[in-house]
């Protein structure tokens, strides 16, 4: 309440928030479960996925042994969660390198891609958001609103394809092959990163777009919107002093939706463009049946996935003033 | 004769039917409002009040055109004047709406919303605003009103952010304001306050008025013409005292006499035995029940009545007096922490799993928004058919001849058995409301505020179903409401609940006089009166000695309001059930004798 | 909802919707019958000639291997039309069927399945389907069911938010104060007000699945030769990209205008509700 002293007024919103964090940090270790528990049924075997058909099964029980894999699940469970949460999560079965190398290596990249990523399609996604939402039911709308549809339905290897054929092929413009040169300048890495970073920036200025839409025609439904009309309220002051407020929560999850399906798109653009990150190299665990690869892959998506959205509602929980004061 | 302010001219406003076609909603309204009068539009809902005052400033909802001739001052709805409407809106006219708490933004606080038009209109800079809004807040006897505008809005009450409103309309001195049923979410004993500072700010400001109600008797106060509507026609136009004395069109006369309920006398059934249904002692409440019992949140404290066979006892309270919890506990729906429910003196399971199908039988629930109440995916036929199944087992042709019965019993037409109930209108929903609890032959129909979101004329048709099916069929009533006029003209007994607590319950002719508790009177003062001089004479609420302590469990729950609390006694500890000479009972710490000589 | 409300339904949908119809009937008529009408055999080496562009012969050209690329199409259609059709049954079954049990039961086993369902939604579907597939393979039938399990969660989500919505409403209410069971409440008064947003989930969640199954099968994790659905047709013939082959860019359009369909379908169907 107004008056209180400083440290009371962050009280109620930081106890929602650590509550919050420590339920994420439940999420995580429940998803480990799932993703140790999956991978583990698998019928084959790591041991007999390293000698392959011919051995005998003394070698494969000896080499069993040897890995660990003849401890009790619970065990190696713990073993490996606590290898994640130390950064060391075992050893890839395929490429004789500890895991955290190879990761450390290609998580840079994965990065930069999603970075560009998304200072290209946010900015670009609030407007087509925000332009529909105030022409609502015209023709501007209308137009975006078939537009966004088709994009969200659109494969990305379409995309790429055609992309390639109109960039690449046709006006010899980009290449096809995302290879960053060693010291790039400024306009050879955009060169580089061009088709990808559109690529994937298509759904997620689609996807983004249609949901802040969604957000703000929300709130322009509610009583108040009207009372501000009936104040005499400018259209423009409506929008950014009345309603962008009230939408901040609903907004910034969207946002964070978003983002982690970039990591879903990053898996084919990666794979199209030969481009060296994160999502490409747990296709080839995938398709090696690298297991401790794999998991700690899809761990770190996960956890990504998880921090977004925890800053999503904190961000949601600071902008409403009824959870504000707790 | 001198131009009038408010000049309406053939005012249509059109909307579009679903398939196409035009609907006039608005058809032909002309009327004249003098400089600072108030003019009150009356009518019920889809009488098109709202739409023609939202004309006045040149709005009209999505959907909606509008066309005609309005002039106020020397703006115009074209713009064929000095100014157009639209350009006037929340500067020169401006609009208080329904629902306060739905037209603050939540996200702001209230003081920059009060003085937003100031500012988006410049009739003052922001420290000026500020200064004014300040003062208008003590005009309209806000509590502290220096701070009261650095509040959120979901920290104040309905009531004051009703007046915050009204703030809001007149920090830009406007030439014109509309009020849109505002006091119609309110409880009415709030709603006395709201009326006597919106009626004095008004009238200091010299403001011309607009008034949009559905309730007679609040408009006989505030306004000095009246405008009645009916499907978007005007049926009278008249100054107060005529309307409300004289009627010419007969649609008012319809609405007037819809206004005071009249009693349906029913012959109290003699009490024979055990009473049909009795409640004792219940505790009720929300949330985790902690080791003493209690839950987190407390409802209902040691609520009693009895309800005698083909009896109606009226169960009478404002928001958050529990009164709807009470029917939820004699439904199995909420299970008690305390007490117990009996019928024909064997007690029943306190949840509905506990119980067998004819205890649940024997009691039906009514809600009371039918829009809710009824499936919209089952037809009528398949609502009351479902319940024939469920209860008796009939089927086939029995089925079909008895829900025709049924149809019949609640005035509606056979052929409206094979009709979804989205298509039906809300007096009709209700009907078949009722009609699904009759289904079941049931000995007591608990009725939660069925008539409350009724226009005052279905109103009184549904009154007197309730009153016939009473008198055929022998049903007894639980009759909660807030409307202490429609429980009176239905029930023989009434019982007055606050925060919780039963604090009076008698026959209904001990109500007509004191001896009564202070929250009855307060009560029943606070029910506007068809006369226009009523406000006037209610005068301010008076001394509260206790108003600043905060409400206990182990103390009177009505002491922080009440006006003549006993120091020393009404503070320390629980008032007793005093039995009066009529036969009525209150919880009250004043004797007979002081209750009927304060309240005289 | 009988045919006769179905056809006027169809005829008062904008032009978009129409274009999206026309567009889900075609692919459904291909999914049926497309083997039947296909020119040649799938698997025939039938021209000489590799990425042929267009032709009298051949519709749409031939593919890297010499085969007619629209006889490939219509067989590799179905696959994805079906698979996916059948994905999107099992999950929206086991979706609205936990949804209508959390619904309508005790708190506890709501709690408890919404507790289990925010785990799996926590993990990115594609991430989700391709540990699962790592795990156990990609044979026809596992492949739908590892499908259909990563869009349980989700569907679960909007559904029993659907539902807990309308439990609370005082119809199931008074149905419940009848002593109705629990199957009678979730069936019969909960569902049928839940089908016309549920039926634009589902859509929706059949345009996700056609893009996952098309993915997988793109990264060579999806249906495994001789079977071959529309996603592996685009990846036999990447090496036509740098040439602008009709044999890769066909069966990439072939999957875009199924799920442009059914999106445009959807959207113009629910207009009324939204604006």
């Amino acid at each position: 309440m107004s008056g209180a002293s400083p440290v009371s007024r962050w009280r109620g919103p930081a106890r929602l928030v650590a509550k919050r964090t420590g339920l994420a940090l439940v999420t995580l270790v429940l998803v480990s479960a799932v993703i140790f528990t999956i991978s583990g049924l698998l019928p084959g075997d790591a041991a007999q996925e390293v000698l392959g058909q011919g051995a005998t099964p003394e070698q494969i029980a000896a080499l069993r042994h040897e890995m660990g894999l003849d401890r009790p699940a619970v065990v190696r469970y713990f073993e490996w969660l606590r290898g994640i949460a130390i950064g060391d999560p075992g050893q890839s079965l395929v490429a004789n390198k500890p895991v955290a190398d190879i990761i450390s290596e290609r998580l840079p990249n994965t990065l930069i891609l999603a970075g560009l990523t998304t200072l290209f399609s946010v900015p670009i996604a609030f407007l087509v958001g925000i332009a529909s939402a105030v022409t609502r039911g015209q023709a501007t709308d209308r137009a975006l609103n078939i537009m966004t549809l088709a994009m969200v339905a659109l494969p990305e290897f379409l995309v790429a394809t055609i992309a390639v054929l109109v960039f690449s092929v046709k006006l010899l413009w980009l290449p096809s092959i995302t290879i960053v040169p060693q010291d790039p300048t400024l306009g050879e890495f955009l060169r580089a990163y061009a088709m990808p970073v559109m690529v994937l920036g298509v759904g997620v200025i689609a996807q983004l777009g249609r949901m802040i839409r969604a957000a703000i025609i929300a709130e322009l439904d509610r009583p108040y919107v009207e009372m501000a009309r009936l104040k005499g309220v400018s259209p423009r002051r409506l929008i950014f002093r009345h309603v962008l407020p009230n939408a901040v929560g609903p907004i910034v999850n969207s946002m964070a939706l978003s983002l982690s399906y970039l990591f879903g798109g990053a898996i084919i653009v990666e794979t199209i463009f030969s481009y060296p990150g994160l999502a490409s190299l747990m296709v080839n665990a995938v398709t090696s049946r690298d297991m401790p690869l794999l998991q700690a892959c899809a761990m770190l998506f996960c956890a990504t996935y998880l921090l977004l959205v925890l800053i999503a509602d904190t961000v949601a929980i600071l902008a409403n003033p009824r959870l504000r004061q707790g | 004769m001198e131009a009038q302010h408010v000049d309406v001219r053939n005012l249509c406003v059109t909307v579009r039917r679903p398939d196409g076609s035009p609907l006039r909603i608005v058809d032909d309204v002309s009327f004249s409002i003098a400089r600072g009068e108030v003019l009150a539009l009356i009518g019920e809902s889809g009488s098109g009040k709202t739409t023609i005052a939202l004309s006045l400033m040149g709005y009209a909802r999505i959907g909606a055109s509008i066309s005609g001739d309005i002039t106020v001052g020397d703006a115009t709805l074209d713009g064929t004047g000095k100014a157009t409407l639209a350009a006037q809106r929340g500067h020169r006219i401006t609009y208080v709406a329904q629902s306060a708490a739905a037209a603050f933004n939540p996200s702001r606080r209230v003081i920059e919303q009060v003085i937003e038009p100031a500012l988006i209109h410049r009739t003052a800079t922001a420290a000026e605003a500020r200064a004014h809004a300040v003062t208008l807040f003590e005009a309209l006897a806000l509590p502290n009103p220096a701070t009261i505008g650095s509040r959120y809005p979901h920290e104040l009450s309905g009531g004051q952010l009703q007046r915050l409103m009204a703030a809001m309309a007149l920090i830009t001195r406007p030439d014109l304001v509309i009020f849109d049923e505002p006091t119609t979410a309110l409880d009415v004993t709030t709603q006395v306050e709201v009326l006597q500072a919106f009626r004095k700010v008004v009238r200091e400001q010299g403001a011309t008025g607009v008034y949009v109600s559905h309730d007679l008797a609040v408009v006989a106060q505030m306004a000095d013409q009246i405008l009645v509507l009916n499907r978007g026609t005007v049926r009278e136009q008249n100054a107060v005292r005529a309307v409300l004395e004289t009627p010419a069109d007969d649609y008012t006369k319809t609405l007037l006499a819809a206004a005071r309920p009249v009693i349906k006398a029913a012959a109290p059934i003699a009490a024979v035995g055990k009473p049909l249904l009795s409640i004792e002692g219940i505790n009720a409440g929300y949330g985790s029940v902690d080791r003493n019992g209690r839950a987190a949140h407390p409802v209902l404290t040691d609520v009693s009545l009895q309800i005698g066979r083909g009896a109606a006892v009226g169960v009478i309270g404002e928001s958050g007096s529990g009164k709807s919890t009470v029917a939820r506990v004699v439904a199995g729906l909420l299970v008690p922490t305390a007490g117990t429910v009996s019928l024909d003196g064997q007690p029943l399971a306190a949840s509905l799993k506990g119980r067998t199908r004819e205890e649940l039988r024997r009691i039906q629930i009514v809600f009371q928004n039918a829009d809710v109440a009824l499936n919209p995916a089952h037809s009528v036929g398949e609502i009351l058919g479902r319940v024939l199944r469920f209860y008796h087992c009939t089927s086939g042709a029995a089925l079909t001849s008895r829900v025709a019965e049924l149809l019949d019993l609640i005035k509606l037409p056979a052929a409206i058995a094979d009709r979804r109930c989205d298509e039906l209108s809300g007096g009709q929903k209700q009907r078949v409301n009722l009609a699904r609890a009759l289904a079941a032959q049931p000995d007591v129909i608990l009725c939660d505020e069925v008539t409350s979101a009724l226009d005052t004329v279905v109103r009184e048709a549904i009154l007197e179903l309730l009153a016939e099916l009473r008198r055929d069929l022998g049903v007894a009533y639980l009759f909660i409401s807030h409307d202490i006029a429609t429980v009176k003209a239905l029930c023989d007994e009434i019982v007055v609940l606050y925060k919780g607590t039963r604090v009076e319950s008698g026959l209904r002719d001990t109500y007509a006089a004191p001896p009564f508790h202070p929250y009855t009177d307060l009560l029943i003062s606070s029910v506007p009166e068809l006369r226009t001089d009523w406000l006037s004479g209610v005068g301010s609420q008076g001394k509260v000695p206790f108003a600043h302590l905060p409400e206990s469990a182990d103390l009177c729950r009505f002491l922080p309001r009440c006006p003549v609390a006993i120091a020393g006694r009404c503070d320390v500890s629980l008032p007793p059930l005093r039995t009066m000479a009529a036969g009525n009972a209150v919880l009250c710490h004043r004797t007979e004798a002081e209750l009927a000589g304060e309240f005289a | 909802m009988n045919v006769a409300s179905i056809i006027r339904g169809a005829r008062r949908l904008p032009l978009s919707g129409k274009i999206g119809l026309a567009l889900v009937i075609f692919w459904i008529i291909v999914a049926v019958i497309g083997p039947f009408i296909a020119p040649y055999p799938p698997g025939s080496f039938a021209n000489e000639e590799v990425f042929a562009g267009s032709s009298r012969q051949f519709w749409l050209g031939s593919d890297f291997l010499g085969r007619d690329v629209l006889s490939r199409l219509l067989s590799g259609a179905r696959f994805t039309v079906g698979l996916s059709v059948v994905a999107v049954a099992i999950a929206a079954s086991i979706g609205t069927g936990f949804a209508l049990t959390a619904a309508v039961g005790p708190r506890w086993v709501d709690e408890l399945l919404s507790r289990a369902m925010d785990t799996l939604i926590s993990i990115p579907s594609k991430i989700f389907a391709l540990v699962l597939v790592a795990a156990f393979g990609s044979s026809l039938v596992l492949l739908t069911l590892i499908i259909a399990i990563t869009y349980v969660p989700g569907n679960f989500r909007i559904a029993r938010s659907l539902a807990v919505g309308l439990a609370r409403l005082d119809y199931v209410e008074v149905a419940r104060a009848r002593g109705e069971g629990r199957l009678h409440l979730a069936l019969v008064e909960v569902l049928p007000n839940m089908i016309k947003p549920l039926f634009a989930d589902i859509g929706l969640r059949f345009v996700f699945i056609v893009l996952l199954l098309s993915g997988l099968s793109f990264l060579g994790l999806g249906l495994q030769p001789p079977d071959a659905d529309l996603g592996s047709l685009v990846r036999e013939n990447t090496s036509g990209l740098a040439e602008g082959a009709l044999a890769i860019i066909a069966p990439a359009a072939a999957i875009a205008s199924l799920t442009v369909g059914v999106n445009l379908l959807i959207d113009a169907a629910t207009q009324g509700k939204a604006h």
